[in-house]
């Protein structure tokens, strides 16, 4: 008899993939996004360069086995540079046809199905809008179809256990995880040390969630079902210490790092929103690092209290989404008025209004650059990837306590909840950031200025012979009390705007990845940088002309970016907004440029960009 | 009523270098209220007990909002935020919550405080974050030209609603006792003496301090409280609130107010029926006492209650967050970011 090895050389056929795009999909309550990310840990700690997307639903459980309560998690992962969530996915592991039914539109053609038979009852047809058994009726002819019955497989995994049935239940997705591992060649070990220690204190739960997970691999190599089992690669990343990261804890971590970098405590005022929320939850757990955390009665008072932080010396920070930053608005002016650092996180969401809290958009771009009363410039940040969102942050810090002014750093749904591998920053390498607080009361004038930044001294409260007042009305120049006369407030306006604009003297220059000039020039902005990414590496690999600049800085914008949009032919500017920044382009620069757009609450693919730019090409051609 | 004002413990002691005099306050600002304001008295009784708090000058921040009262930090030769309007109290909680040893005031109208300030009011009372709110009430809307605002009578007459306001108006110290304060009181600006003590009482209270000072606006809304304020019949319209002492009032000390079951009643010394072991003995530290004193705002013939209506202890909220910053470090150590940032599953690339 062959041991288990040698029977599994016999019977499987391995195969190397470079990237695989795998969707989890069920119910609200079924542990799709756990599962989602337990996988990601593991690929990401196997050495594999990814990319996720949670999809879930705005209702915290909405009717079970209903198309509107299903939640679903994409994870690409590869031995090559991954830079999108995948535009399709290969497989794809349906815990409900409601989750089948949503779906679907994502598989690949060819593409797997594991489907909960358990889930696939009269009724959740019914639900799910099914008139027939999509499992058995054909109409699945072009998919490769797994029905397995997890519900009960599972089940029987914890039947000697005694549990509820609420408990086996909720055990189901980790039977998924278990054949995903199998079938992807991934270990268990990541998983099954988180299970530890997350459920150390409930063995009921500890032991449960290991068996399934168990039961889920042991099934798919003794059931033989799969014929097939793959492999991919770790990927080449720049050589280092790595750990996996979303944008909304990279954001949360960026402050951190900002404040301790600048000698200062960090104070977060902050309200409860969708997108958001995980900054405010992150911050909160760090109290041990002198973390202020403030959860404030509305978003008014979010701002407000941070505003009132920095004024008596902390780093003043605040985090949202487009809802909350429309209501933050009026105190954004007062802290333009008042000239005192203060980060604002916008993590942004489908709208208007209340919109489309759990999807992403990139539509409060207009809004942060230019949505507010008065002449009132803000310096505006936006982050490309996950990970980036650590740098932005920081970059956002370091520039609101140089220029004394509020900065905005957009990151968006899409960033806050997806991941990838993050390469973690030597802490000694980051630049020190640390203001030099105003203390000597000779000559002290609030308004006056730092002859290079334009900043005015941060005096703050608690400082003899520093008392001072400050204010929205318009100031005097340099002694800072009120004036209303013509000139003066003419000079006001000019130092506030050239103040900000100066903050371009203070960043790098922009970088083309590509050729340097030639027929396309794809400008984007936040969350579409691997999306265009991939589509111009597409197009390069065919050996088009076509090349990618991405702005981190929408307000100032570096100074040669005009010059490096005249060296083009065609700039495609790609947004999932109405064309906002393509806006600004246009009449900063006056160049011709070309929208892409789409407002569908969900991010680029990379087919749609490459579609576009090979438009643009023929065009060119013609 | 003096016996308690020395009672007042001292939050922090200024050197001697630090002292300073009601002259010191004054800021190099041309104070630009209407003549007769009686923002002018309050403002004056402000500096005035300023250096008897020992507080030096450099540790008091005074925050506005929007308002004819608002401009007051500009006065004040301390640090001061005008800020935007009714976000006064949200800013103030940060400063305080940033650097706790600041001795942190909010100055605020009905409208500011109120209307579009209410929400902010109300958290921060709550909270019970040690900050001193001054709430001028002056039932009038000065700074845009006289419109009605939250405490305007019912069927007031101004510019915006020429056929008689509808609104109720909100009585602040019931609106302050409802939203958990744990100091309320009511002054004036023509009563130098009980101002001072007002402000020196709300100094020294450990948590919200909230202060209802009845201000005349002599260009839109003159003599609204010369009830309460004027010498021939203010002793019939108002009674002092003294801690432990019975209720009295009237211009011979001949009325005090007498529990009916749970409604007071205006009962006459004079008759025979009612002598003063009858009537009832304030108590400042007793909440449900302080909401039936409070209800006793908008009813004639029941006086209006001036004095302190509820001081009492409760910890407050800047006091609880540096305790767990505390509790957090001593449990998990001070935070060291480079941990933290190697922290998770990591994996390293060669």
């Amino acid at each position: 008899m062959p041991s288990r090895e040698e029977r599994n050389i016999m019977t499987e056929t391995r195969q190397q993939l470079e990237e695989v795009t795998i969707r989890f999909a069920g119910d609200s309550g079924d542990g799709m996004q756990l599962a989602g990310t337990q996988f990601t840990n593991t690929a990401a700690t196997m050495g594999n360069d990814l990319s996720t997307l949670p999809d879930y639903p705005a209702e915290i459980r909405a009717p079970l086995g209903t198309p509107n309560g299903v939640s679903g998690f994409q994870i690409h992962f590869g031995s090559v540079e991954i830079n999108t969530p995948g535009d399709f996915c290969d497989v794809l592991v349906a815990m409900n046809a409601a989750a089948l039914k949503v779906n679907i539109q994502w598989l690949v053609k060819g593409g797997a199905i594991i489907a909960n038979i358990e889930g696939f009852t009269d009724k959740n047809l019914r639900l799910a809008g099914y008139t027939s058994n999509p499992l058995d009726d054909g109409s699945l002819s072009e998919y490769q179809v797994f029905p397995v019955d997890i519900t009960k497989l599972t089940e029987l995994a914890l039947q000697e256990m005694n549990l509820s049935s609420k408990l086996v239940d909720r055990s189901k997705n980790f039977f998924a995880l278990g054949m995903m591992y199998w079938m992807y060649n991934l270990p268990m070990e990541t998983t099954l040390h988180w299970i530890n220690e997350k459920f150390g204190k409930k063995p009921d739960i500890r032991d449960a969630n290991t068996r399934v997970l168990k039961a889920g691999w042991n099934y798919s190599e003794t059931a033989e079902i799969f014929k097939v089992r793959y492999e991919v690669a770790p990927a080449k990343l720049t050589p280092g210490h790595y750990r996996n990261m979303t944008g909304n804890q990279a954001s949360a971590w960026g402050l951190m790092v900002a404040a301790k970098k600048a000698n200062l405590e960090l104070f977060l005022g902050s309200y409860p929103i969708t997108p958001a929320s995980e900054i405010l939850h992150e911050l909160s757990m760090h109290k041990n690092f002198g973390v202020k955390t403030f959860q404030a009665e509305d978003e008014i008072a979010g701002i407000s209290s941070a505003i009132g932080a920095s004024f008596a010396g902390a780093l003043g920070t605040t985090t949202t989404s487009g809802p909350g930053l429309a209501l933050k608005t009026e105190a954004l002016g007062l802290a333009v008025m008042v000239e005192l650092p203060l980060v604002v996180i916008d993590v942004q969401r489908g709208g208007p209004s209340t919109g489309l809290p759990t999807k992403t958009e990139q539509a409060d771009l207009l809004q942060v650059v230019y949505g507010r009363n008065g002449e009132a410039p803000i310096p505006v940040i936006a982050a490309a990837t996950p990970a980036d969102c650590f740098q932005a942050a920081f970059e956002s810090a370091r520039i609101a306590i140089k220029y004394m002014t509020p900065v905005i750093c957009l990151t968006d749904g899409y960033l806050g909840n997806g991941s990838e591998p993050w390469l973690i920053p030597d802490y000694e390498k980051l630049p020190d950031i640390s203001p030099k607080f105003r203390t000597d009361p000779e000559g002290f004038l609030p308004y006056s200025r730092d002859k290079e930044t334009l900043a005015r001294p941060w005096a703050i409260p608690g400082t003899p012979g520093l008392e001072h007042r400050i204010g929205g009305l318009e100031k005097k120049n340099l002694a800072g009390n009120i004036d209303y006369s013509p000139k003066n407030h003419d000079l006001m306006v000019h130092l506030r705007a050239e103040k900000v604009a100066r903050v371009a003297n203070d960043i790098p220059l922009a970088e083309i990845e590509g050729d340097q000039q030639g027929q396309v020039l794809v400008v984007g902005w936040g969350s579409t940088y691997g999306a265009i990414r991939t589509a111009v590496q597409r197009h390069r690999s065919k050996g088009n002309s076509v090349s990618h600049l991405h702005l981190r800085y929408i307000n100032p914008m570096q100074k040669n970016v005009g010059e490096l949009l005249s060296r083009f032919k065609t700039i495609l500017v790609p947004e999932l907004n109405m064309g906002q920044l393509i806006k600004i382009l246009r009449s900063n620069f006056l160049v011709p440029a070309i929208g892409l757009n789409k407002i569908m609450g969900l991010p680029f693919q990379a087919e749609e960009i490459e579609t576009k730019i090979e438009e643009l090409l023929q065009g060119n051609k013609s | 009523m003096s016996a308690l004002i020395q009672e007042i413990p001292v939050k922090s002691v200024a050197s001697p270098s630090q002292t300073f005099t009601a002259k010191d306050m004054q800021s190099d600002q041309e104070v630009r209220w209407c003549p007769g304001c009686g923002d002018y008295s309050i403002l004056a009784q402000a500096q005035r007990i300023m250096p008897d708090l020992g507080i030096p000058k450099h540790k008091i921040v005074f925050v506005s909002g929007i308002g004819c009262s608002s401009r007051f930090p500009y006065y004040m030769n301390t640090y001061g935020f005008h800020s935007i309007h009714g976000r006064a109290t949200a800013i103030a909680s940060g400063v305080k919550l940033t650097q706790p040893d600041l001795s942190v005031w909010v100055v605020t109208g009905d409208g500011d405080g109120m209307s579009i300030g209410g929400n902010h009011l109300i958290h921060l009372l709550r909270r019970n974050i040690d900050v001193n709110v001054l709430l001028f009430n002056n039932q009038i809307y000065g700074l845009t030209k006289g419109q009605y605002s939250p405490t305007s009578e019912k069927g007031k007459v101004t510019k915006s609603t020429p056929f008689g306001s509808l609104d109720y108006p909100f009585n602040p110290i019931a609106l302050a006792l409802g939203a958990g304060a744990t100091f309320a009181a009511r002054t004036l600006d023509r009563d130098q003496k009980h101002l001072q003590m007002t402000l020196k009482r709300a100094a020294a209270h450990v948590g919200t301090s909230f202060i209802e000072i009845y201000q005349n606006c002599s260009v839109f809304n003159d003599g609204t409280f010369e009830q309460f304020t004027d010498k021939g019949v203010k002793d019939d319209n108002i009674i002092l609130l003294d801690h432990g002492k019975p209720l009295i009032f009237g211009r011979e000390k001949d009325k005090g107010i007498h529990m009916n079951g749970f409604t007071p009643e205006v009962v006459s010394l004079k008759d025979g029926h009612y002598s003063v072991n009858d009537l009832l003995v304030h108590n400042e530290n007793d909440t449900t006492l302080s909401f039936i004193l409070a209800d006793m705002t908008y009813h004639p013939p029941l006086p209006r209650p001036i004095g302190v209506f509820l001081s009492m202890d409760r910890p407050t909220y800047e006091t609880e967050m540096v305790h767990q910053i505390e509790a957090s470090k001593k449990k998990l150590g001070d935070g060291d970011i480079k941990s933290l940032l190697n922290s998770g599953d990591t994996w390293t690339i060669q």
